[in-house]
């Protein structure tokens, strides 16, 4: 017993440090960007460049959108292939397993070859980045809404709420989403720490996101990448945080679920 | 592959309307329209997943099968013979082993160690949410860390010279390299391997355990013939996961090298941003190759988790 | 010496005490069953036994031998589940074979004695299935003969048969029955039916909030309760409070209604209070016996073979039981009735 225990706490152990080392480094490199002295100077340098809050908002701005359309596009096929088409049910799966099959270098490959000439319009590019993100995210809403409607006996309370004389539209934000809430946040929460940082579709796709601003930094300045991981790592606790709050006390589903 | 999938799914779902269709007998003549609305309710979500999933990576591979002109060939193909091309897909696939193999078994111990390894309930829930955290904290961000980790100046090349004089980088160690690569991949790849193994490890009964022991097996021997069988499927699924996982990563590996490493989606990158090949075809071919490798692995992964399932399937 | 004895048997988790005071001499080739309600620790002494558990204090001695802390995979004792616990990665054959591959016996050996249980349990062309593809029964079958394939000293069963439905329940507890009687196996059985411990068990341990109740044969503890814990828990009872009207000569009275008990009541004072059992089936619509009580019939239910008739006096309500057959009559609902019961049907409870 003691043997075993042991060992647990030996792998626990090196897991720490294979976590927090590369943190800890990166914490003490990003302060050094004063000689001699330990300094939040790199933070400021980035806080202070305009274009920091320019891309960040642009991400920022993508990420919303990109949860909404994920959401108006998976909640209502989820909620009916439940209630109506369960046969349909593998192919959502497939769909939705289609981005662990297709990497995103591809998918954004095939989306410029076959978009690209739109491309004029700026807002086209956005929109094609949007509907790439959608993509992306799909495994985690699909999953979170399928998991969130199985917990939650859809054929009797829609069938409850048309007795009652509910029409779709009050059915659908009045009962299914509100039971949905928590499904839903953890889903958005999950697309917004995909989205934020994400570097392939932004890139190829030359987007003023977050992502290649992030990696230009790491091609011109020394410490400033580092203050940005640090800053990214803390955005990415804080999304993963919320979802595991969000998630605590729900029978059957916290993120975890949603991710084999 | 990809088209197959696309009409095999339209084949069946047009085979399942016509028999839903054909289904309504005389007598439920107006049932029949119902049923064709009902269909109606999925087909905005399987629109957008035909124009921005199915139609652009059909549209690439066909592109993978044309010349210039539109005709049919199949020479972009045997250009993936090029010598640096096989390399790239060999160095990517090494990457992804070690890190699959490296990442899974590591992954393994530690949700070993927090779940069944008699440790406080707190390792445990504190292990998920840092796993949850570091699998979702890859690309560009990750490869900053690990430059200021074990970059040229990073704090243990630093540490290592300075405490033991021991030259990390004059030993052949390379960040921008396999070896420095691998190591930065694990960082995401081992939080998924315990995501994913935690739920199987907390589906080992305690009386198969108990079972084993009762019929005068010891501890090695229920290992060896009952946990270890019963998690060999999860287990291998799990590693082809992150075997993908490291396989299709383009920004970790862009932000570390800046794109110069020939690994398959670099060099996908660099044919999108027109930089080297001026050969479209042969991008096409490259993505071709590179969706066959990530189809096989789901195939794998799907198989093996069928056959877990089949037999937990009656654990209640 | 008995084969199986427990000495002053204690447990605790933590502050809670889930056994205490057991104590027990089993024979060898005795089937004992522990009987009592859900949670009073039939499973914390069957564990001890096994060795999943170690008592905080008592002894354990197998054909004696003290095995107080030997470790599990050393005691040779066949253990079934409640919920089967099947290997789901072996065959049926696999997981009978599980206990002498791990013994290091030899292939022909096992082969041959996979076969000789596959033959004993009733299910010689399945060996090569999987657990999965098998029916609860089937299942539990094959896990009584993966605990047998060792043999073992010792053969415990945890409610073998809580997951499976009535039928089946009914069939396998005879099979269970005719194979121990067979092989001769010591065997402790783990149930919270009352009527599989009576038709199954040589003895039957009764236990309450992890205490020993009473030990004694099926027909001891049926007809002879020595708790009020027992008299209600094993079988339907009628419990009515009765007031002595003369201890020597054994009358009561019930609702103001005077009858005549057999024995018990020597001793106790005039006028005192006490408790008296009276079963169901002892008692009857048809002139029978010395003792009669008025009432009214208040309700009257079909449980198939026998018919319960509730027959309210004053205050007390009792239940009475009829053998069911075409010809009975049975009174009105409302009407008043008079039951009949012989001297020794009532019984004092402590
Ligand atoms: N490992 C444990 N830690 C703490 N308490 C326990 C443990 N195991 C059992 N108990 C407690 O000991 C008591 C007896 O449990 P046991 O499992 O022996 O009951 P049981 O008679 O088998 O009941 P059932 O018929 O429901 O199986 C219960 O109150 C239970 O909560
Ligand atoms: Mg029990």
């Amino acid at each position: 017993m003691r043997v075993t225990r042991f060992w647990s706490w030996f792998w626990i152990a090196l897991g720490v440090l294979y976590f927090f080392l590369p943190l800890y480094a990166t914490f003490q490199f990003s302060l050094k960007a004063q000689r001699d002295t330990l300094s939040f100077l790199a933070y400021q340098n980035v806080l202070n460049d305009p274009k920091f809050a320019e891309t960040f908002l642009f991400s920022l701005q993508m990420a919303v959108w990109t949860i909404l359309v994920g959401v108006v596009l998976v909640v209502p096929t989820v909620y009916w292939v439940h209630l109506r088409l369960p046969a349909v049910r593998p192919y959502m799966e497939l769909v939705t397993l289609m981005p662990f099959v297709i990497p995103a270098v591809v998918l954004v490959f095939g989306l410029i070859r076959t978009y690209a000439p739109l491309f004029t319009w700026t807002w086209m590019g956005r929109a094609v980045l949007v509907a790439g993100y959608v993509v992306l995210s799909l495994p985690y809403m699909y999953r979170s809404v399928d998991a969130g409607l199985r917990a939650m006996d859809v054929r009797s309370l829609t069938e409850a709420a048309q007795s009652l004389g509910a029409s779709w539209p009050t059915i659908l934000w009045r009962i299914i989403l509100p039971n949905l809430r928590t499904a839903l946040l953890s889903g958005a929460f999950l697309t917004l720490a995909i989205v934020i940082g994400e570097f392939t579709l932004a890139s190829l796709l030359a987007q003023p996101a977050f992502g290649p601003y992030l990696a230009l930094m790491g091609q011109n300045r020394a410490y400033e990448p580092a203050a940005l991981a640090i800053m990214s790592f803390a955005l990415t606790w804080a999304a993963m945080g919320l979802i595991q709050w969000l998630g605590r006390g729900r029978p059957g589903g916290s993120q975890l679920s949603g991710t084999h | 592959m990809l088209l197959y999938i696309v009409l095999l799914w339209c084949f069946v779902t047009t085979k399942d309307l016509m028999a839903q269709l054909t289904a309504v007998g005389p007598s439920q003549q107006p049932m029949a329209a119902a049923r064709f609305w009902r269909w109606l309710g999925v087909i905005p979500f399987f629109l957008f997943a035909i124009a921005f999933i199915f139609w652009p990576s059909a549209n690439l591979f066909l592109g993978a099968f044309r010349t210039s002109d539109g005709a049919f060939t199949v020479e972009h193909l045997v250009e993936l013979g090029q010598p640096f091309i096989l390399e790239a897909y060999w160095l990517s696939i090494r990457i992804s082993f070690v890190t699959a193999l490296g990442g899974g078994i590591f992954g393994f111990l530690l949700a070993y160690a927090a779940i069944l390894g008699g440790l406080p309930r707190f390792v445990r829930t504190a292990l998920m949410t840092f796993s949850g955290v570091a699998s979702n904290f890859a690309g560009v961000p990750l490869a900053f860390a690990f430059i200021a980790t074990l970059g040229r100046v990073g704090l243990i090349t630093v540490l290592l010279r300075d405490l033991f004089g021991f030259q990390l980088y004059q030993y052949g160690f390379n960040l921008y390299g396999f070896w420095g690569l691998s190591i930065t991949y694990m960082y995401f790849q081992f939080p998924l391997m315990v995501l994913i193994i935690a739920p199987a490890l907390d589906g080992l009964r305690r009386e198969w355990r108990e079972a084993a022991e009762n019929l005068g097996a010891n501890s090695w021997q229920y290992w060896r013939y009952v946990a270890l069988p019963i998690l060999l499927p999860t287990l291998l699924g799990a590693m082809i996961l992150l075997f993908g996982n490291a396989f299709g990563a383009y920004a970790t590996a862009y932000g570390l090298t800046g794109g110069s490493l020939n690994l398959v989606p670099l060099l996908i990158g660099q044919q999108v941003r027109g930089d080297v090949l001026h050969n479209p075809g042969l991008g096409y071919a490259l993505a071709l190759g590179m969706v066959v490798v990530m189809t096989i692995t789901l195939i794998g992964y799907t198989w093996l988790q069928r056959r877990s399932s089949r037999w937990l399937r009656q654990a209640n | 010496m008995a084969f199986l004895e427990l000495n002053n048997i204690r447990k605790e988790f933590g502050r809670f005490v889930a056994v205490e005071a057991f104590n027990l001499q089993v024979e060898r080739g005795e089937f004992v069953s522990f009987l009592g309600p859900s949670g009073c620790g039939k499973t914390t002494t069957l564990r001890m036994i096994a060795g999943f558990e170690l008592p905080t204090t008592g002894q354990i001695t197998i054909d004696g031998q003290e095995m107080t802390y030997t470790r599990p995979n050393a005691r040779n004792i066949g253990m079934v589940f409640q919920s089967y616990a099947l290997f789901p990665n072996m065959t049926v054959a696999g997981n009978i074979g599980f206990g002498l591959k791990v013994a290091g016996k030899a292939a022909a050996e096992i082969k041959e004695r996979v076969a000789e249980m596959l033959q004993l349990i009733g299910l010689a062309d399945l060996g090569e299935r999987y657990p999965y593809q098998l029916s609860g029964g089937q299942q539990q079958r094959v896990a009584l003969a993966r605990a047998l394939a060792i043999r073992p000293q010792l053969l415990l069963l945890d409610e073998p048969l809580s997951a499976l439905d009535a039928k089946i329940r009914m069939n396998l507890r005879n099979e269970i029955r005719s194979i121990q009687r067979q092989l001769g196996i010591t065997t402790i059985y783990v149930t919270h039916d009352q009527e599989e411990a009576l038709s199954l068990s040589d003895r039957i341990v009764v236990m309450s909030a992890g205490r020993m109740e009473q030990v004694g044969s099926p027909f001891e503890i049926y007809n002879f309760p020595q708790t009020r814990f027992v008299a209600s828990f094993v079988g339907t009872l009628n419990i009515v409070p009765a007031t002595v009207v003369n201890g020597a000569r054994g009358e009561v009275q019930i609702d103001g209604q005077q009858i005549t008990l057999a024995a018990g009541i020597d001793g106790v004072p005039n006028g005192a209070q006490v408790t008296v059992a009276l079963r169901p089936e002892a008692l009857s619509l048809s002139e029978s016996g010395a003792n009669r009580l008025v009432g009214h019939v208040e309700n009257i239910a079909f449980l198939g073979s026998i018919v319960r008739i509730y027959i309210r006096l004053d205050e007390t309500l009792l239940s009475l039981d009829e053998f069911n057959n075409p010809h009975l009559t049975l009174p009105a609902i409302g009407a008043a009735t008079t039951i009949y019961f012989p001297l020794e049907a009532g019984l004092i409870l402590p």
